[in-house]
């Protein structure tokens, strides 16, 4: 019963860490990009405000509720889109998504943090708290947005 | 409490899930199924297999007879007065949209008033906003006591007569609450209102008896009281049912078929359009055979044992609050909870973790999660099967995941 190697996996310190201490955690007031997002299945939700200026993410900040694996995610996401391109931004949420998938992917892409969310895709039930925040992102700035 | 030997009627239980015996605590979002519900359908399959209500051959008449006799054991299981009171449908959804689109449609004009609680599942809230929005009617909630119970007083004051339709869950599916059907129904009479009740969460667990409550209309489904997934049941006072309209239209419903005009089968096929759940009636009336050798009263009574020992077990735990009434008497066997800042969602993978299965979410009740103030919660149900062992490895778990928590934090 005590066993709790198997959450090891999924919990990675850098995880709870992100949970515990969430990084750009906020409105940004005059932002240039709002996005809402929930997860209907569980009650997750996400409020992601960003400035994009030239292709450029100048900031992102979220507030939100839900479980550490999601809250954890969007604080990694911010961290890493601040400073790149939409482009880079982008390809970024679609190796998460390749990740999740147990797929093939890029691997000289600079996950930082992120790379502990590569537990999450050993406990499928938990596959929609991380990609939560990304599919935010990815809603705000990718092609369909408007 | 029950005798043990029952889980050895369902063969799903007897298994390991992340190396630790399966302990299945979310029998109120789906059942698990005894061998002879199995057995009933896979029979079914493997000797009777037919279309009904027409074939003049051998296995016609047997499907027939199979899907009709499961008619007659819903009718004897809720006591209502006659068989033709008794439709089939996909589930307690389908049920409560049948109502919603037939009866209310014709019956619900602009600013009259549709009165539901704050405690609803969502298949009982959004039949009834539809059908407010495209009606012009309105929609009130009773608003609900601090312990998760409705007050007759507050049901008082919120139908009125120009209350068309109240429509009430008979259990809750997050705190368990047994609500006072009957006296309701009276209140509903009272002002010329028709009672609809959302019976997913009670028929499975207590006694029911539509004659008794004296409601117009009562939903439940088969798969949460041991049948197969994708049949329900509606009943209907004969006097309304005769006056509805259906709401799905096409073969196995009609009586005569012209080019520009038909007309409808009696009671209750026309309300039963297309080939209907043959295989799932005929399972449903397996679970009621099985529900009936047990007993409803022992069923109720276990599942009381089970609450009270949990909510006591559980209070142990520090930092853990449980929702809705206090008194385990009051409250079938659904336990509602949260772990002080574990998030439910992790306390559920932790559990699972531990073999123990629970649901994490809003259990489809937004509305009352707002009314909680809370995102989400926890939730153990329990069934003829689980045990007081079943409990205690709950609470361990709890242990385990608030240890776990603390450590990381």
């Amino acid at each position: 019963m005590k066993s709790t190697k198997n959450l090891d996996q999924l919990y990675r310190s850098v995880i709870m860490d992100h949970y515990k201490t969430p990084r750009n955690k906020g409105v940004i007031e005059k932002s240039s990009v709002t996005v809402d997002m929930n997860n209907p299945t569980c009650g997750d939700v996400i409020h992601l405000t960003m400035i994009v200026e030239d292709d450029i993410v100048q900031d992102a900040k979220f507030e939100g509720e839900g479980c550490s694996i999601s809250m954890a995610s969007a604080s990694m996401m911010t961290q890493m889109i601040k400073g790149k391109s939409v482009e880079d931004a982008l390809k970024l949420a679609q190796t998460i998504s390749e990740i999740m998938l147990g797929n093939e992917y890029d691997k000289s892409i600079d996950l930082g943090d992120v790379e502990a969310l590569s537990g999450v895709a050993k406990f499928p039930a938990r596959i929609k708290c991380a990609t939560l925040a990304w599919k935010a992102m990815e809603k705000g700035v990718g092609p369909d947005s408007e | 409490m029950l005798n043990q030997e029952i889980r050895k009627h369902f063969p799903i239980i007897e298994q390991e899930i992340n190396g630790h015996p399966l302990v299945y605590l979310d029998s109120a979002a789906t059942s698990q199924k005894p061998q002879q519900v199995i057995d009933a359908i896979r029979n079914y399959y493997e000797n009777d297999n037919s279309n009904v209500h027409r074939g003049v051959h051998t296995l016609g008449n047997r499907a027939t007879e199979g899907y009709e006799g499961a008619r007659d054991k819903v009718r004897d299981f809720i006591n209502a007065k006659s068989r033709e009171e008794i439709v089939f449908t996909r589930g307690t959804t389908t049920a409560l949209n049948l109502v919603a689109q037939s009866y209310g449609s014709a019956n619900v004009g602009e600013g009259d008033e549709i009165v539901i609680t704050y405690m609803e599942h969502h298949s009982n809230i959004i039949p009834w906003q539809q059908l407010a929005k495209a009606k012009g009617a309105v929609l009130k909630y009773i608003d609900l006591e601090e312990d998760g119970t409705l007050s007759l007083d507050k049901v008082k004051e919120t139908i009125t007569d120009r209350t068309k339709i109240v429509s009430v869950m008979h259990v809750s599916n997050v705190l368990g609450t047994i609500n006072p059907i009957k006296e309701i129904t009276e209140i509903a009479h009272a002002h010329g209102a028709v009672m609809v009740v959302d019976g997913a969460q009670a028929a499975p667990h207590i006694k029911v008896d539509v004659q008794s409550l004296d409601c117009d209309f009562y939903a439940f489904s088969g798969h949460k009281m041991g049948g197969p997934t994708g049949i329900g049941v509606l009943y209907g006072k004969k006097a309304l049912l005769n006056k509805m309209e259906p709401v799905e239209f096409g073969g196995e419903m009609i009586d005569f078929v012209g080019l520009h005009e038909s007309t409808w089968k009696e009671l209750p096929w026309k309300f039963e359009g297309g080939t209907p759940i043959i295989a799932g009636a005929i399972g449903l009336g397996a679970a009621i055979d099985f529900l009936e050798e047990i007993g409803l009263d022992h069923i109720e009574r276990h599942e009381h044992d089970l609450a009270a020992y949990a909510m006591e077990k559980m209070s142990q735990v520090e930092g853990l609050t449980i929702y809705g009434p206090k008194n385990a008497e009051a409250r079938a066997g659904v336990v509602t909870f949260n772990l002080s800042d574990v998030h439910p969602h992790d306390l559920a993978t932790v559990l699972d973790m531990h073999g123990v299965a629970v649901r994490a979410g809003h259990h489809c009740a937004q509305p009352l999660m707002k009314w909680l103030d809370v995102s989400a919660t926890a939730r153990a149900s329990f069934y003829i099967y689980n045990t007081k062992e079943d409990v205690d490895r709950l609470v361990d778990g709890l242990q385990v995941a608030k240890e776990y928590f603390n450590e990381v934090n």
